[in-house]
């Protein structure tokens, strides 16, 4: 399906710690937002794709937004590593004639301490993730990631100035986008040596937001694309991972827990792929946790395994640099949204109009969370 | 061990673990046909196939292979003794048989009773077993590590 496909319409509700509206308001005003930035009719979407995570159903936005029969919809779990699974998926169902026209959509209302997943733990816990973890006080993702953290420092030398590092260029790239929640604050290096910790070794400034509102994007064929009013953002290659013996979040317990889903999902896109990581000119890295992002140079190929941590040294990750990553702020400076924000701006990337634009962008590529089941998509600019 | 700490739900597959930590023991799931250990415990051998299990017993000697340390917000009894640490142990018989746990100064130790910033990667510790604790739901006995002796 290389190329066969595109994003044609993207949109967003405004961020922000607490929003009135509810879940299903969000969702619908960026979905109708997207579709008017495509130009498409909602009566012309026949195909629908979300996050197993989301709260809103297919039948309220069809039925509210006036979709025509549908005649494909999925679902794709893993939280945060959903995402480029959700609108693969939808390509994928584009690309064999299962529908013409598919929105796939994030909302998410999290600023309430209440909304957290982990807030209503019961008193007994099962299942293979938490049985065995959460009694001992490894209670909430960052906890998770923490123990592959103090890991992956150990193995590879891995410093806090390399996980400020990336901390550091969300800010600096949410410091030139309206958008991001965090826009308006300046980070130094200092304030996150200083902040306080969350889960030794990751202190605040190594998580991502809690953030309330909605994004979604519209995907067609490539040959109506061409027909739109936007720049087309082509699916070059995308692929899902699920690697052998793997262990959502906690995955403690196979032979090499520091190398995690991101490699064999890369495996498979670079395979279906014309191009490789030296020819990627710009990428959103998902980043609910800032290890996550050193993990997914490492493991996309952008450097040797390792050598995440000093691929981020010397400004290497921001405008500029070797590899500009998450140019919106990303999930830990513009707004969390289980990475959805991060296809939104790599769609944007390929049409030029990022607040931080990279110069002739060609290639560009969307990761959903390492650590996880995930998924990852390369988009192209239509030459 | 103190009141309003989670304790884990036992299952068909789970449950042995538990009984044989009540009887001071470590004991790890093992295919019956092929010998492959794994955790945590499940119905079936990737490596073969097979749906036999049996429980061997392990010398309850490891070491750390890394840990955490939070610290709050956390689940109101976790945050009363925090910052803790959690630990990550490797078992010395196979090193991708590792358990979650605490490392502690003794079995009923409170989670704070180590200092996080004494703790090494790689340090030898053993399994001891924490007195039943009991939430209503019936007794559960949790492992729990100190320095090797």
């Amino acid at each position: 399906m290389r190329d066969r496909t595109a994003v044609v319409g993207i949109g967003t509700t405004e961020f922000a710690k607490e929003l009135p509206s509810t879940e299903r308001r969000l969702a619908l005003e960026a979905i109708a937002a997207a579709l008017d930035d495509a130009g498409i009719r909602p009566d012309e979407v026949d195909g629908m794709s979300c996050y197993s995570m989301e709260s809103t159903e297919e039948i309220d936005i069809a039925r509210n937004l006036g979709f025509g029969d549908v005649t494909y919809f999925g679902k794709v779990p893993y939280g945060g590593g959903a995402g480029c699974g959700v609108v693969g998926q939808a390509a994928m169902a584009v690309a064999a004639g299962q529908c013409s026209v598919a929105v796939a959509w994030r909302s998410r209302k999290r600023g309430a301490r209440s909304s957290r997943p982990w807030a209503g733990v019961a008193q007994r816990v099962g299942g293979d993730q938490q049985r065995w973890t959460r009694p001992f006080g490894l209670l909430r993702p960052v906890d998770e990631i923490a123990v592959l953290t103090r890991r992956y420092m150990h193995t590879y030398g891995g410093t806090r100035d390399h996980l400020a590092n990336v901390a550091l260029a969300a800010r600096r790239h949410a410091n030139a986008n309206p958008a991001a929640t965090m826009g308006h604050k300046v980070l130094t290096r200092q304030e996150y040596l200083a902040a306080r910790w969350i889960s030794e070794p990751l202190c605040l400034f190594d998580n991502c937001l809690e953030t309330d509102g909605a994004c979604a994007v519209v995907i067609t064929t490539t040959e109506r694309a061409r027909d739109l009013p936007q720049p087309p953002a082509l699916i070059h290659s995308w692929a899902q991972s699920l690697p052998a013996q793997h262990q959502t979040m906690t995955n403690f317990f196979c032979d090499d827990p520091l190398r995690g889903p991101a490699w064999a999902c890369a495996e498979k896109l670079w395979s279906l792929s014309e191009v490789g990581p030296a020819d990627v000119d710009v990428a959103q890295l998902y980043d609910a946790f800032s290890p996550l992002v050193i993990l997914s140079l490492e493991g996309y190929g952008f450097c040797e395994r390792g050598e995440g941590g000093p691929f981020t040294d010397d400004g290497g990750i921001e405008l500029g640099g070797r590899l500009p990553v998450n140019t919106s702020g990303g999930g830990m400076s513009e707004a969390y949204l289980h990475g959805f924000n991060l296809i939104v701006e790599a769609v944007r990337q390929v049409r030029g109009t990022s607040t931080n634009q990279v110069a002739d962008a060609g290639f560009s590529l969307v990761t959903s969370g390492e650590g996880v089941p995930t998924g990852a998509i390369l988009f192209r600019r239509d030459d | 061990m103190h009141e309003g700490m989670l304790l884990p739900e036992l299952d068909e597959e789970s449950a042995p673990f538990f009984e044989y930590a009540a009887a001071g023991e470590l004991r790890v799931q093992r295919c019956a046909a092929c010998g492959t250990r794994r955790v945590p415990p499940r119905p079936m051998c990737h490596t073969c196939g097979s749906f036999e299990v049996e429980w061997e017993r392990l010398s309850g000697r490891g070491s750390i292979w890394s840990f955490a340390v939070p610290h709050p917000p956390l689940l109101p009894a976790y945050a009363a003794v925090a910052p803790y640490n959690v630990v990550v142990v490797e078992s010395e018989e196979d090193p991708a048989i590792r358990f979650v746990g605490n490392l502690v100064g003794s079995a009923d130790g409170p989670l704070d009773e180590i200092d996080p910033s004494t703790i090494r990667i790689g340090e030898p510790v053993e399994v001891v077993f924490s007195s039943p604790v009991d939430d209503g739901g019936g007794p559960v006995v949790l492992p729990r590590w100190v320095r090797a002796s």
